[in-house]
């Protein structure tokens, strides 16, 4: 068929006219209307999986905030503090002020004798009431002697009682605390000395095996130690290493592939990079174990591809007529880029280190690699302390058997997104004092 | 053609070539450009007439695979030598563009900032000195001496572009490229532009490259006309206007194509 006869048939019609029927728009409309439903209701289904997820996670860990304590009238016996009269710092420190706490405890409950039936009474009290002892003789010698009132955390199993978390009506032996134990606590209630308080053990402590005692600042502290050694690799790195390729680097064979690499470094595996810091960081180098540098360093390896590729397209995305003008009143190639180019693409920039970071903060599996899953109970205080993660704590929590770790299992992740959350406003605040129009 | 005497030419072109790529895009130009005088460049879209524009302050050189043969001389000194510092020479050959493309920043900090950069007014005094001499020489210091603070982006279309020529004007080149100046304009900004490039001839020497030839005819001395990359024709704008001695120059004059 001829080109010139099918043209010249066309044009000697003229084209149909539109058609403006009320069915056709509506037709139109109602498709419209749907697909505006069909995002809402994504939209909604996103926001209420949200919504669960902060309930359940809220709802089962506020409570570690807050602990049961017991308050008790302490004898601060002489013979037993300071039993040849000194003072010293070295004799108050190695005092057995437990054995007080529980001779208070005796005092309450004269009817307990047994040897077994001592022990478990003891028990009540956690641990570490010999520590609260201790700090307040050693803040003030002058009350040895004394008959003073402390209070103590309960252990963690009476605690979940106090709370609610155990039901009473369970034959006693489906039930982690016994009928004795929990005549014990009544009687204690009875006589108002349980109350409950701000935990502030969970917030300035590190890790520990007893749920009561067990805290989170150790676990922050190394998230914050990683983290900012991550920043300070990957940021100043990946910004470099974009604006390198993007503004001054030949386009060849070389920088084709490196680019390739990047873009395929941003897909491995984050474990793999864990890997890579035992082999070489731990294996090679001889860095020390568990440490936020060494996590750092991996972190940063699997954070460096995101910020390169979210910086190279930030620096794409500056228009060319702000280049070419700097370029016309004469500015260097690197006076066009340091003063034009990348305050603009600074928003993007940021936009990529929040994602690339949030990421990292969130990471495990590399970290176990380099022993950052050990039990460390001090809370790290350098970069190259032994140290766990926040993520890293949640697992190691959520794997232990006692009742009381579920609450605090909930409560790290509620500290681990108040850190994401307190990240991500720092750099949205960064990204909206850069952001202009152009 | 006519003459022009060695000492007025202030830049010249000779057997000036351009590649991208493999593909030859300009074919041996060789063009006079006459110091103080307004030359304007006019040819069909696509004719590379802004191409041959760029190659005057190299601005090409950032473009990939682009290369420029044959010789550009401003005052006897090839352009093109390696001896000579590309910022500096865009220091002396100051341009401006098709759309206008202020700084995202203050009026003050879009006319400051070729001063500072070429270290030229030490003191805050003298800086703002420059910036009112070069925004009152665009015509544009008595709308916004009131507002130098103000984002150069918030200006109207007419007033950013003549904030740019401010900018180009105030680094003191000795030449002013204009690439279709008045393209992105309505009729009275273009007029204020025009009439700007006049004064201006007083005390640069002009190269604008320009669709219309009504603007060509209006504002400049010298016309060189273009045509699938090659000068067909240049000379005294009256006389390309009036009496062509190229029948593509006829045409294009003439409104046959284009």
């Amino acid at each position: 068929m001829s080109d010139a006869k099918m043209n010249g048939t066309a044009a000697a019609r003229p084209n149909p006219r539109p058609n403006l029927s009320q069915q056709w728009i509506r037709r139109r409309y109602a498709a419209e209307r749907r697909f505006r439903l069909y995002g809402l209701l994504a939209v909604a289904a996103a926001i209420a999986m949200l919504a669960v997820l902060l309930v359940s996670i809220v709802g089962r860990g506020y409570s570690a905030f807050y602990q049961t304590q017991v308050s008790l009238d302490v004898f601060l016996d002489p013979a037993e503090i300071a039993a040849d009269g000194r003072t010293d710092a070295d004799t108050l420190m190695g005092a057995n002020y437990m054995a007080l706490v529980r001779e208070s405890l005796r005092g309450i409950f004269p009817e307990v004798t047994g040897r077994t039936e001592r022990r478990d009474l003891n028990r009540l009290i956690s641990n570490s009431a010999g520590d609260v002892v201790r700090t307040a003789v050693m803040d003030d010698p002058s009350l040895i002697g004394q008959t003073i009132r402390l209070t103590f955390p309960l252990d963690d199993k009476i605690g979940m009682l106090h709370k609610g978390f155990i039901d009473r009506n369970l034959p006693e032996s489906e039930r982690v605390v016994s009928d004795r134990e929990i005549a014990w606590y009544d009687r204690l209630v009875s006589e108002g000395l349980v109350s409950t308080g701000l935990n502030w053990n969970f917030l300035s402590k590190g890790d520990s095996r007893e749920p009561e005692q067990a805290g989170i600042l150790g676990a922050f502290m190394g998230s914050m130690f990683t983290m900012l050694v991550t920043i300070v690799l990957a940021l100043p790195l990946g910004v470099m290493s974009a604006i390198y390729l993007e503004e001054f680097a030949p386009k060849n064979r070389v920088t084709e592939l490196i680019e390739v690499n990047i873009n395929n470094l941003a897909a491995v595996p984050s474990i793999v990079f864990g890997l890579l810091g035992l082999a070489v960081l731990l294996g090679v180098f001889g860095m020390p174990r568990s440490a936020p540098l060494v996590g750092g360093v991996v972190l940063s390896l699997m954070t460096l591809p995101t910020v390169i590729i979210a910086t190279r397209a930030a620096l794409k995305a500056v228009p060319p007529s702000i280049r070419e003008a700097a370029y016309g009143v004469g500015a260097s190639p690197l006076q066009v880029v340091l003063h034009h180019v990348l305050p603009l693409a600074t928003p993007g920039i940021m936009t990529g280190a929040i994602i690339g970071l949030a990421r990292a903060l969130g990471e495990s599996a590399p970290l176990l690699m380099i022993g950052m899953v050990a039990f460390i109970v001090d809370v790290p205080g350098a970069v190259t302390d032994p140290a766990t993660v926040l993520p890293v704590q949640i697992y190691l929590w959520a794997d232990s058997p006692e009742r009381a770790f579920i609450e605090k299992t909930s409560a790290g992740i509620m500290v681990l997104l108040a850190f994401l959350i307190t990240m991500n406003a720092i750099a949205i605040f960064v990204r909206r004092r850069f952001e202009r129009r152009w | 053609m006519n003459a022009i005497s060695p000492a007025m030419s202030k830049m010249s072109g000779r057997k000036v070539t351009v590649h991208y790529g493999q593909k030859q895009a300009l074919f041996d130009v060789n063009l006079e450009i006459p110091e103080r005088m307004v030359t304007a460049l006019i040819g069909p879209s696509g004719c590379r007439k802004s191409t041959f524009l760029r190659c005057l302050n190299r601005m090409n050189d950032v473009i990939d695979g682009c290369r420029v043969g044959g010789e550009i001389v401003l005052d006897g000194q090839d352009i093109y030598d390696a001896s000579l510092d590309v910022v500096m020479l865009r220091a002396r050959i100051g341009m401006v563009f098709q759309k206008p493309n202020p700084f995202p920043k203050s009026i003050y900090d879009n006319v400051a900032y070729g001063p500072r950069i070429h270290g030229m007014g030490a003191t805050k005094a003298e800086l703002d000195e420059i910036v009112e001499s070069s925004l009152t020489r665009a015509g544009l210091w008595n709308e916004v001496k009131d507002r130098l603070d103000q984002p150069g982006t918030g200006l109207s279309g007419g007033q950013q572009q003549r904030l740019c020529i401010a900018r180009a004007i105030a680094v003191s080149p000795e030449v002013i490229l204009m690439d279709e100046p008045c393209s992105a304009l309505d009729p009275i900004a273009t007029a204020k532009i025009e009439e700007l490039i006049d004064e201006l001839r007083e005390n640069f020497t002009i190269v604008i490259v320009t669709h219309s030839m009504q603007q060509a005819a209006r504002v400049s001395q010298k016309t060189a006309f273009f045509h699938l990359g090659y000068l067909i024709e240049w000379g005294d704008t009256e006389q390309i206007f009036t009496s062509p001695k190229d029948e593509r120059t006829q045409g294009y004059i003439t409104g046959r194509f284009g």
